[in-house]
């Protein structure tokens, strides 16, 4: 059953995912905290509530362990090295928080053009693969069996 | 003979033979035993895919690797799934349960054991030998290839010539051409790999497009999953295929022998199949379970379990992936993952000094990866950071990785098991396997060995950098040995043609009977066994019990 986030959990996985993925200039590329792609990992994490809620309480369990504040509520290098922390002592949550974010940022339109793919699923157009040089096989077939015989 | 049928009421008549499993084994067994005119019915606690639905049909296609189309049932949690206890596991059970079974996910690497694979006791004196031969399973492997559908090239030096009927094979693409200079620079074997991928229309089969997306299901239906394979011809000889059914246990007469089996359909209500024959074809983690958990007054340890092995024995194949960063673009995730094999390290070589271990390994060489999964494993391996140089790492990486997988023999070994968990249950309370499985050293210098071998070759082939993960904890994908075959009573569970010794009506086809698990993906021989087995029982309808 899909669970809705709170406000708060919602605010620190906005920030988390934009420390994860950043807009960038360089690329004309949207952080991940970005509205659309956002909306898609809030939908897409509340799916998986546990394992994402789980993942966001520990991050405040860190915080509140480096300053008894929520991390939303930190300043930037505050939060910076509540995220350093949390990294270090929860690797599987922050794993799984990296993880959403990277599922729906790398599949936005605006995200996928700008490395030159298409905006569509595999399925049914398919992709064209180079069928590649058989010559190459040449020296192995001059090598001979190698397989043992059994008698 | 009639017999009621729990919970409704209801009356049916006796079948002949029951087939616990759709998946590989089990679609093929189904099928030969068509012939027989038999009444034939097979219990699947899965249903029938709709490869309309597979994740390659939509946007969201490689995050559900990681959900509903993940390896792994503890993640995926569906209706037809049982949960596994694979705390004490150094390796996870990788499985899929619906018609088709693991053939729905795997990747279609579909390579035949060789013959030194069934004589590794004579050959190496490790282990045990099979009951039987490379030859024995030939005229199977090949009838198991026009059904399944092969694509490879013949002639590779690393097997004996095959009559095999394959199609074309898979293309080479940027990074075959790539890794197999590497493997041509340091005079190493390769070979394109036989996969059970049409690359030609076949038996109402279209042709791969390249999807690259074949472990989340083949949306194309090039690959051969056995719900497209096999089941279509079986259900149209008149095999009686029931899904969402769950079986318990296999039920027992006073003699002992079987009479069938207790499971729950997709309602939940429990029901009773009284048959003369039942073949077990669940894997060798699902048989193990089923036979252990149906104990009774003539099989007090479980059934078929006199030797005390049913259950022991599991086999994994140790996996090690080694992945190399190029700087030139490559195929990325376009096209099936599998290109070609390597068997360089596979046979025993006494002479070869930097081998500490016995047996050995296949390479498996792979395509790259899709976006996410390059992402994920950037932000994995260290070589993608979060923040600020996320995108300039990232381009580093996409569409330039690509590598492969050793897959190292795993050696049976009585204490890696398959248990029924004293808590753990599935979804209609019947016990929930429980693994305990450790890497032996043997395999972890097999492991070490194919590391450094790997990295080398892709050294040779241009790599500039190199990812490496020894095990791959969540690859569990081939489950071994639990039941396995011999000749003597106390030593195996099963005939050298797949009847329990225990139990004259009683037989498993799957991996479970494997004796040693060889260096190779599995499925062609548990196809090319199950195959056999049904040979073995048509020659011997008149005195199957004696």
């Amino acid at each position: 059953m899909d669970i809705s986030f709170t406000d708060e959990e919602a605010a620190a996985l906005a920030i988390i995912a934009e420390m994860i993925i950043p807009a960038s200039d360089d690329y004309d590329l949207p952080g991940a905290n970005d509205d659309r792609i956002f909306a898609d990992i809030l939908n897409t994490g509340a799916r998986q509530y546990e394992p994402v809620a789980a993942a966001l309480a520990a991050l405040d369990a860190v915080c509140n362990d480096l300053g008894d504040q929520p991390f939303a509520d930190l300043s930037v290098a505050a939060r910076a090295d509540a995220v350093t922390a949390f990294r270090h002592r929860h690797v599987e949550a922050a794993g799984v928080l990296a993880t959403i974010t990277t599922q729906c940022y790398y599949r936005d339109d605006r995200v996928m053009r700008a490395l030159d793919m298409e905006t569509r699923p595999p399925f049914p157009l398919g992709f064209d693969v180079d069928e590649g040089d058989w010559s190459l096989l040449e020296p192995v077939r001059a090598s001979g069996p190698i397989y043992r015989e059994t008698s | 003979m009639t017999v009621t049928v729990a919970g409704r009421g209801m009356t049916e008549q006796a079948i002949d033979v029951l087939i616990i499993g759709a998946g590989a084994s089990g679609a093929a067994v189904a099928w030969s035993l068509a012939e027989t005119k038999m009444k034939i019915v097979c219990l699947e606690q899965g249903g029938f895919m709709n490869p309309g639905e597979y994740p390659a049909t939509g946007r969201d296609w490689e995050a559900r690797a990681s959900s509903d189309f993940s390896i792994s049932p503890n993640t995926r949690q569906l209706a037809a799934d049982y949960p596994i206890a694979e705390d004490g596991s150094a390796i996870k059970v990788a499985n899929f349960n619906a018609v088709g079974g693991g053939t729905v996910l795997y990747a279609g690497h579909f390579p035949r054991f060789h013959p030194s694979d069934f004589r590794v006791k004579s050959l190496d004196g490790v282990a045990d030998d099979w009951p039987l031969d490379y030859n024995d399973l030939a005229p199977h492997y090949a009838e198991n290839d026009r059904m399944m559908g092969v694509a490879g090239l013949a002639g590779d030096p690393a097997y004996p010539s095959d009559n095999a009927e394959r199609m074309p094979p898979l293309p080479l693409g940027k990074s075959g051409e790539v890794l197999a200079r590497g493997f041509n620079k340091l005079g190493w074997h390769w070979w394109p790999s036989d996969t059970a991928i049409a690359t030609q229309p076949h038996d109402g089969r279209d042709k791969c497009i390249n999807l690259g997306a074949c472990i989340t299901g083949c949306a194309q239906g090039a690959k051969a999953s056995t719900d497209i394979t096999y089941w279509p011809h079986a259900q149209r000889a008149g095999v009686e295929l029931r899904t969402h059914c769950r079986v318990r246990e296999i039920t027992v007469d006073e003699s002992g022998l079987a009479t069938g089996a207790i499971y729950y359909d997709g309602d939940g209500v429990e029901r009773e199949v009284e048959a003369h024959v039942v073949i077990m074809a669940c894997n060798g983690v699902g048989t193990p379970r089923i036979l252990l958990n149906s104990k009774s007054a003539a099989h007090p340890d479980g059934l078929a379990n006199s030797s005390g092995l049913v259950g022991r024995n599991l086999m994994f194949h140790p996996y090690a992936s080694i992945q190399g960063i190029f700087e030139e673009e490559l195929d990325g995730h376009r096209g099936p993952h599998k290109i070609f094999r390597s068997q360089q390290f596979y046979e025993t070589d006494p002479a070869d000094k930097t081998r500490d271990f016995v047996r050995g390994y296949t390479f498996e060489i792979q395509r790259g990866q899709g976006p996410v999964s390059t992402a994920l494993t950037g932000l994995a391996r260290g070589k993608i950071p979060w923040g600020a140089g996320h995108h300039a790492a990232f381009r580093k990486l996409h569409n330039r990785i690509a590598g492969m997988v050793a897959i190292c023999e795993d050696l049976p070994e009585a204490h890696n098991r398959v248990t029924l968990d004293p808590d753990l249950k599935d979804g209609d309370g019947i016990p929930a396997p429980r693994i305990s499985y450790t890497l032996s050293e043997n395999s972890r210098r097999m492991m070490d060995h194919a590391v450094a071998k790997a990295s080398e070759v892709l050294r040779a082939a241009g790599a500039i950098d190199i990812m490496t993960q020894a095990p791959i904890t969540y690859g569990g994908w081939h489950l071994m040995g639990t039941a396995r075959m011999g000749t003597d009573p106390g030593t195996s569970v099963v005939n050298e043609w797949g009847r329990s010794h225990d139990v004259k009506n009683l037989f498993v086809v799957d991996g479970s009977i494997f004796v040693t698990s060889a260096g190779v993906n599995p499925t062609r021989t548990i196809q090319a066994l199950a195959l056999y087995i049904a040979d073995r029982m048509k020659q011997r309808l008149a005195n199957l019990f004696d």
